[in-house]
């Protein structure tokens, strides 16, 4: 939902959209059971601080309902519950971990800076000061071993949070992060689990150069044994690490450089999210849009534009990369028969090659079209600003693929 | 263990002396505090010729010269039986005969052991097997030295510390054999055996993976306030990776009690040691990391004890790392994959082989003090071998796991695509029984 709201003076296009385009208006609307979605504007003053303007991001405001079906903490009227607090992603992110250090004292974290400086991100700010140094680990630089150390520490009943101060440099962790992290539980006969979390910042950034504009969930997605999930709002975020670090499977949570400084209303009482499930961010009839982490908010921005222009877009934030959740994404394609995906990944082997992929041999014959996959070039990504906005897919393409699909 | 620490301390200066004169001084664990103005310590130092650099203080020289790549006089090998067997006075109560007989049977089965599964490879039973022929004492040497609770990843060579720890016969074959039976529920090759029961990690292919593995182990005991290190086990090829060095680093910063024995065999596959390294072997690189190291004689079963059983203590006691380098040959071929003959001479195999072999050498020991004869020898080796010949035999015709095991442990719960996979395979396998091998059930 990349909708800017500024006061109920901008929902003029209201009228040229049906009734269902409810998340306009701040109440709730009858659904099927199927997708529970209560979407309420808040006309909070601080909403649009939140923005950044530099990174042309719209504002989501999702409140709990979404992912009541997950958690067993709030209930599903939680529209009027708790205010919550608010707060950045990536202090949802420290808040989640911090929470979980409390609860669990075999959780510790280990990575480049992560102690006292707080990490490249200042996601774990502040946590060295309250658990120590051993629980939250500065190691010297070598990215393989630092990985293997705590596949060491985790078949040995701890559960380390490894970060990668960039995933581009999680590269050099593949051998450990495939050969070891993924397989052990598995070669040694379910005799040694890896309950690990690695996670770190990746994604197109702003002019970071071509290593550090990485996105290696295209190359990880083939690795049995581990799981991918993205995180995209502070809302899940939390939910998210929480999840991920209370799983006994090894997880690899993306983060993207650009949505740090997002920020969200959160609510004050504990909730994990499921890893495996998508979110639906707007429910519609005409398209399904399948996307995930920052092309999301691309994706509410084109959205804007195609509700303006008659179109009623339904757009899944997938966020389980793997696996993928085919219930929800199935659903949608069989209401509306016509899938874009757009992601960051490259086109060739990313994300959406597998997505495409695994919707064709699950649904094909749900689709009225073929799938579209607006990815990113096959391209290291250059330095220079403009060249650099010409790699990722932009809110106008994103607006020409659903005409042309619709068309 | 004291004469341990004499032997060890005397040739260190040696050392020192013909090197650069560096005053090292540790870092210890802190909470990292700000550093102090340093402005006006440095005026005071530059007129003492001491310069204080990130890291500590050290002194200024006018005198440019180079540190040697290699040293004039190698480190020396420590060692405890001499090539006839005769120890060294320092070191007569080492071990108890109990002991010291427990060491001999086990260096006698470990042998007995990976000549058979060997020729049962040969003979097409078993698709593939690697001996630690000639590595026996250390093996057996390193096993008797820990206690049950150290926890070892080893790399593949180091049956022997399994065997020490009672893993059977049986469940060796089981493991290489890849039936119901196996812990690893038949999905790793042969020798790639793991028991979180005996505190041994399964080993991984990959070389050196489990040097970082180690430390993180270590890190957890460390946290734990455990009364237990981590023994983890590296060949002369393995000290190239990154991840050795890596993890020797991290060792030593983190201060984790860990002792990494690397077994120098002189090959690594066919590779010299000539065309792996060019420094003093592994053990100078000890002092590189700012790790306490010994060079031991990997033949001597006596020597390989003392060593490691001093190491485990001071890591332990002391949270840090130790170096351990046992020389030694590597008698075998690298596994049933490779005939070194090829790329070494034949007479160099059988000269280690007779004159070098640790087993000859203790059995000559425990001989001479009255706790082993030809008789006994004679009865241990045949119903060794005849308990090796029934375990394969047995664990043979154990049927395979089920299909199932191919999807599980993957995850802890099988996830959509998974069940839809083994689903396909099933019907399948419904579909095309002839195609279907007659010994996995379903």
């Amino acid at each position: 939902m990349a909708a800017i709201f500024q006061g109920v003076t901008s929902l003029k296009y209201s009228t040229s959209v049906n009734s269902k385009a409810a998340f306009l208006y701040p109440s709730p609307r009858s659904v099927s059971e199927a997708k529970p979605s209560f979407l309420v504007v808040k006309s909070d003053a601080n909403f649009s601080s939140g923005l950044i303007s530099r990174t042309r991001k719209a504002q989501l405001n999702l409140p709990n309902a979404v992912a009541t079906k997950a958690d067993n903490k709030t209930s599903s009227s939680a529209a009027a519950s708790k205010p919550g607090h608010e707060l950045l992603l990536f202090e949802a992110l420290g808040e989640g971990l911090a929470e979980e250090m409390e609860r669990d004292p075999s959780v510790c974290v280990m990575g480049e800076d992560v102690g006292h400086y707080g990490g490249s991100y200042k996601v774990t700010k502040g946590l060295a000061t309250k658990f120590g140094d051993l629980r939250v680990l500065d190691t010297p630089i070598a990215e393989n071993s630092f990985t293997g150390m705590a596949i060491g520490a985790a078949m040995t009943g701890l559960r380390p949070v490894i970060e990668g101060m960039n995933m581009g440099f999680l590269l050099l962790a593949f051998n450990q992060i495939s050969n070891n992290c993924g397989m052990l539980h598995y070669t040694s006969g379910g005799q040694f689990k890896i309950p690990v979390v690695i996670r770190g910042p990746g994604g197109v950034g702003r002019q970071l150069g071509a290593e550090h504009s990485q996105r290696l969930e295209s190359y990880f997605q083939s690795i049995p044994g581990i799981q991918m999930v993205a995180c995209s709002t502070p809302y899940n975020a939390k939910g998210l690490m929480k999840a991920a670090i209370r799983s006994e499977n090894p997880v690899i949570l993306f983060e993207h450089v650009l949505l740090y400084n997002l920020k969200e209303r959160i609510p004050d009482e504990e909730y994990v999210l499921n890893l495996e499930e998508a979110e639906m961010v707007r429910p519609g009839e005409h398209v399904t849009i399948l996307t995930y982490s920052r092309m999301r908010y691309h994706v509410m921005q084109a959205a804007k534009t195609l509700v303006n222009e008659g179109y009623d877009p339904e757009v899944i934030d997938i966020r389980s990369l793997k696996p993928f959740d085919l219930h929800m994404i199935g659903n949608s394609v069989k209401k509306t028969h016509r899938v874009l995906i757009v992601e960051e990944c490259m086109r060739t082997g990313g994300i959406g090659a597998s997505l495409t992929a695994a919707i064709t041999e699950n649904f094909h014959d749900y689709l009225d079209a073929p799938i579209r996959c607006l990815s990113s070039q096959d391209v290291p990504t250059p330095y220079a600003g403009t060249l650099e906005d010409v790699t990722v897919v932009q809110p106008a393409q994103i607006v020409t693929a659903v005409k042309q699909l619709c068309a | 263990m004291t004469f341990f620490h004499v032997a060890v301390r005397r040739h260190f200066p040696a050392l020192l002396l013909r090197q650069t004169s560096r005053i090292f001084i540790p870092r210890r664990w802190n909470s990292g505090g700000a550093q102090a103005d340093p402005s006006c310590k440095y005026e005071e130092s530059f007129t003492q010729g001491i310069m204080e650099f990130p890291g500590g203080k050290v002194a200024f020289t006018p005198e440019m010269r180079f540190i040697a790549e290699y040293p004039d006089e190698r480190i020396p090998c420590f060692r405890v039986l001499d090539d006839n067997g005769f120890p060294h006075r320092g070191f007569h109560d080492l071990v108890s005969k109990e002991e010291a007989i427990k060491m001999y049977k086990n260096m006698v089965t470990l042998q007995t052991m990976d000549a058979i599964f060997f020729e049962a490879q040969r003979q097409g039973r078993l698709s593939f097997y690697l001996t630690s022929s000639g590595e026996e004492a250390i093996n057996i040497g390193s096993a008797a030295a820990m206690s049950s609770e150290d926890v070892v990843l080893p790399q593949y060579r180091e049956q022997g510390i399994l065997l020490w720890r009672g893993f059977t016969l049986r469940e060796f074959a089981n493991q290489c054999f890849g039936n119901k039976e196996d812990y690893g529920k038949g999905r790793q090759m042969p020798i790639h055996y793991g028991s979180k029961k005996l505190n041994y990690f399964t080993v991984s292919s990959p070389i050196a993976t489990q040097l970082p593995q180690a430390v993180g182990v270590a890190y957890s005991l460390k946290m734990d306030g455990k009364d237990a290190c981590v023994v983890t086990y590296f060949g002369d090829g393995a000290s190239s990776e990154g991840d050795c060095h890596a993890s020797l680093n991290f060792a030593a910063v983190l201060e984790a009690p860990v002792v990494f024995i690397c077994r120098n065999n002189g090959w690594a596959i066919s590779t010299p040691i000539e065309q792996q390294f060019r420094s003093d072997g592994i053990v100078v690189r000890g002092q590189a990391y700012g790790i306490l190291s010994i060079r031991v004689d990997g033949n001597d079963a006596l020597a390989v004890y003392a060593a490691v059983s001093s190491a485990r203590e001071m890591a332990i006691k002391e949270q840090k790392p130790i170096l351990v380098e046992v020389m030694s040959y590597r008698v075998g071929h690298h596994s049933t994959s490779d005939d070194s003959t090829k790329y070494r001479p034949v007479n160099e195999i059988e000269h280690w082989k007779i004159a070098g072999s640790p087993i000859a050498r203790f059995r000559k020991w425990v001989e001479r003090s009255g706790w082993w004869s030809d008789d006994e020898e004679s009865k241990h080796r045949n119903s060794i071998r005849k308990e090796v010949l029934q375990a394969i035999q047995e664990a043979e015709k154990i049927e395979k796991p089920t299909i199932s095991n191919l999807f599980a442990d993957v995850y802890d719960l099988p996830p959509k695509n998974l069940q839809d996979q083994e689903r396909f395979v099933r019907k399948d396998v419904m579909k095309h029984p002839q195609d279907y091998p007659n010994d996995v059930p379903l």
